[in-house]
């Protein structure tokens, strides 16, 4: 009965018709898709096709030439990134961009600026606001870090940490702010195949523990089709296919696409 | 107790000072001295905001104390001079008023300070000390051309606020407020850069897009960085009018921004203490390398190859400053300190304070 309730709420977030020329290249071209709340969905593609456009789009880094996105019904247009971060939208990065002179409880606490309440004379003054608030902040970067098992590096830097664990510190991140809507910039990028499969459990894991919406981008497919109950390809910034794992990576359009075309 | 030994130390070493300087132990000279470190402690840990914590470079910081050293000056004639007509404010009022004066000064510094504040927000490195280059030449050239508040033969008549606090109580007034106002940059500085909403400061110098990603409000955090460190600067250039007593455009220009400059890459970038030490080694530095005697010295190799060469101090001292900077730069890139703070390199060292 309860999931009935939920899939009648309105989409997580849902994009209509979204376009972006750079100068004469179009990199995105009417693109709509809507994520409903848990749902756990991919985004596909070879390379250069306008994945990350698309992430960077919806995270209001470039405002769209075309079409509009809504993050729970609210319109981002004209948002800075800050604000549509705050609006519940958290995501990692292709490349892992953490701050890395920053110890790694640092890290999370940081990422809950938008929720600190207090400014400038509260953090020199230091009112009774500002201690309550980064109480509660680092009460709430060390409960993440328990539960993703980091506790152990909470001191340290993590340019000194594996290459995984950097992963992971990096959705724990992202996660820190309660966001709604998880964006997954190729989380599986340079993993081995045994740090991908834990990768797998960790996001399936996090789609359940977060109550929170996942969409990633990746290019290992058995991470996808593993993962995404919905899955979207794209080329040359053209929607090519969707729908499930099993009917995507059977269309002919697909396999055209990452393959190329067998009449050449 | 024991947690608070330096502290304490530290408080009983101002007020020794101070007690120095009121019974004449210590002679004038020696007062300037002082005052001067204090001074320079406050630009090199101001700029150390922007481009040590930042990672932002800028060299006109001179500009902004210029702002707060004429604003302040021009404050102080008008509340306890006569040179733009009677007195506004009756002379007892000043011992009040002079922090007061300061403080307005520093906030004028720190408005100014969005000449560039506001084009950091897209452009960094080069562009941006560029930008803060020619925000130095506007404001010193404004100045030069305002004829009302003396153009470029200079301003003064600020001794007069100084004698006026004389006059209520025979002390050395001006050291008693570098002291306090040192402190108080210190202590704005250490509390905003280590509460989280400071921390957003260091987010955007290691990685500006994932500060942004993350919703820190870079632009916000920017402006509040650059108009904290331009208004203490502002803060120190108000002292430093009152020190002398006079005022001149020339005396803030690029080779003033440069000096704070050398101290924030001598101490270390980001570190809050190597920006002190380096202060108080640059500025003592600076006053050795003004004997002659001193100069003769280190020159007298030079000597055998130009023997008709004869430097004063006073110009070998720009020889002997870059050249540090060099020797610093090419043997330890990172600064005394590098980015890390005096406690985080003599852990037992932090047994014995509390800075909070």
């Amino acid at each position: 009965m309860q999931t009935q309730a939920k899939t009648n709420e309105s989409p997580v977030m849902e994009i209509r018709g979204l376009t972006q020329n750079f100068g004469g290249l179009k990199a995105v071209s009417d693109f709509n898709v809507q994520l409903k709340k848990n749902e756990l969905s991919g985004l596909i593609g070879p390379n250069g096709a306008g994945k990350t456009t698309i992430f960077n789009l919806v995270s209001g880094f470039y405002q769209p030439s075309e079409g509009e996105i809504l993050i729970g019904g609210v319109p981002t247009a004209g948002l800075k990134p800050h604000k549509v971060t705050s609006l519940g939208v958290g995501r990692t990065f292709q490349n892992i961009r953490l701050w890395n002179d920053m110890t790694v409880l640092d890290n999370i606490r940081v990422a809950q600026h938008s929720q600190l309440n207090y400014g400038f004379f509260h953090s020199v003054i230091r009112s009774k606001l500002y201690h309550q608030r980064e109480k509660e902040i680092t009460e709430n970067a060390s409960e993440l870090l328990n539960v993703f098992d980091l506790m152990k590096y909470a001191d340290d830097f993590p340019k000194n940490l594996p290459y995984g664990t950097q992963r992971k510190l990096e959705i724990a991140r992202a996660l820190s702010s309660h966001p709604k809507l998880l964006l997954l910039d190729e989380p599986a990028a340079g993993l081995n195949s045994a740090d991908s499969k834990d990768l797998i459990r960790l996001i399936r894991w996090i789609h359940e523990t977060f109550d929170v919406t996942i969409w990633m981008i990746e290019h290992h497919m058995d991470v996808m089709m593993e993962l995404c109950t919905q899955i979207k390809v794209i080329d040359f910034g053209e929607t090519i296919a969707e729908g499930s794992a099993e009917h995507v990576r059977n269309h002919p359009a697909v396999m055209t696409a990452y393959l190329g075309d067998e009449n050449i | 107790m024991k947690k608070y030994t330096l502290n304490i130390l530290l408080v009983i070493f101002a007020i020794g000072l101070l007690f120095a300087a009121h019974f004449r132990m210590i002679d004038g000279y020696i007062q300037i001295v002082v005052m001067t470190i204090g001074i320079n402690i406050m630009m090199s840990t101001s700029l150390n905001l922007v481009n040590g914590n930042m990672g932002e470079f800028t060299c006109g910081h001179a500009a902004f104390m210029c702002i707060g050293a004429y604003i302040s000056s021009i404050l102080s004639v008008l509340c306890f001079g006569s040179h733009f007509g009677e007195p506004l404010l009756p002379a007892a009022s000043v011992v009040i008023v002079f922090p007061i004066i300061l403080l307005i000064g520093g906030v004028v510094a720190a408005i100014s300070s969005l000449l560039v504040s506001i084009p950091s927000f897209k452009t960094r490195d080069d562009y941006l000390a560029i930008i803060s280059i020619a925000v130095n030449y506007m404001i010193i050239s404004a100045i030069q051309n305002m004829d009302f508040i003396g153009g470029s033969r200079g301003f003064q008549g600020m001794k007069g606020t100084v004698w006026a606090m004389v006059d209520i109580f025979d002390g050395p007034w001006m050291l008693f407020w570098v002291i306090n106002f040192t402190v108080f940059t210190i202590w704005v500085i250490r509390r905003f850069i280590s509460s989280t909403y400071g921390k957003g400061v260091n987010a955007i110098c290691q990685d500006e897009v994932a500060a942004e990603i993350m919703s820190v409000n870079t632009n916000k955090i920017k402006i509040i960085n650059f108009m904290l460190a331009a208004g203490l600067a502002g803060c120190a250039g108000g002292l430093y009018a009152h020190i002398i007593g006079y005022v001149n455009p020339q005396s803030f220009n690029i080779l003033k921004s440069t000096e704070a400059l050398v101290m924030v890459y001598l101490g270390g970038m980001g570190s809050l203490s190597g920006a002190i030490m380096s202060a108080i080694i640059f500025t003592g530095l600076l006053e050795v390398l003004r004997s002659q005697a001193i100069i003769d010295i280190l020159i007298s190799p030079a000597t055998f190859v130009f023997p008709d060469w004869e430097p004063t101090a006073g110009v070998i001292k720009w020889v002997m400053i870059p050249l540090l900077l060099i020797i610093v730069m090419q043997f330890r890139p990172e600064g005394i300190m590098g980015n890390r703070e005096l406690g985080d390199v003599f852990p037992w060292l932090k047994k014995f304070y509390r800075f909070k």
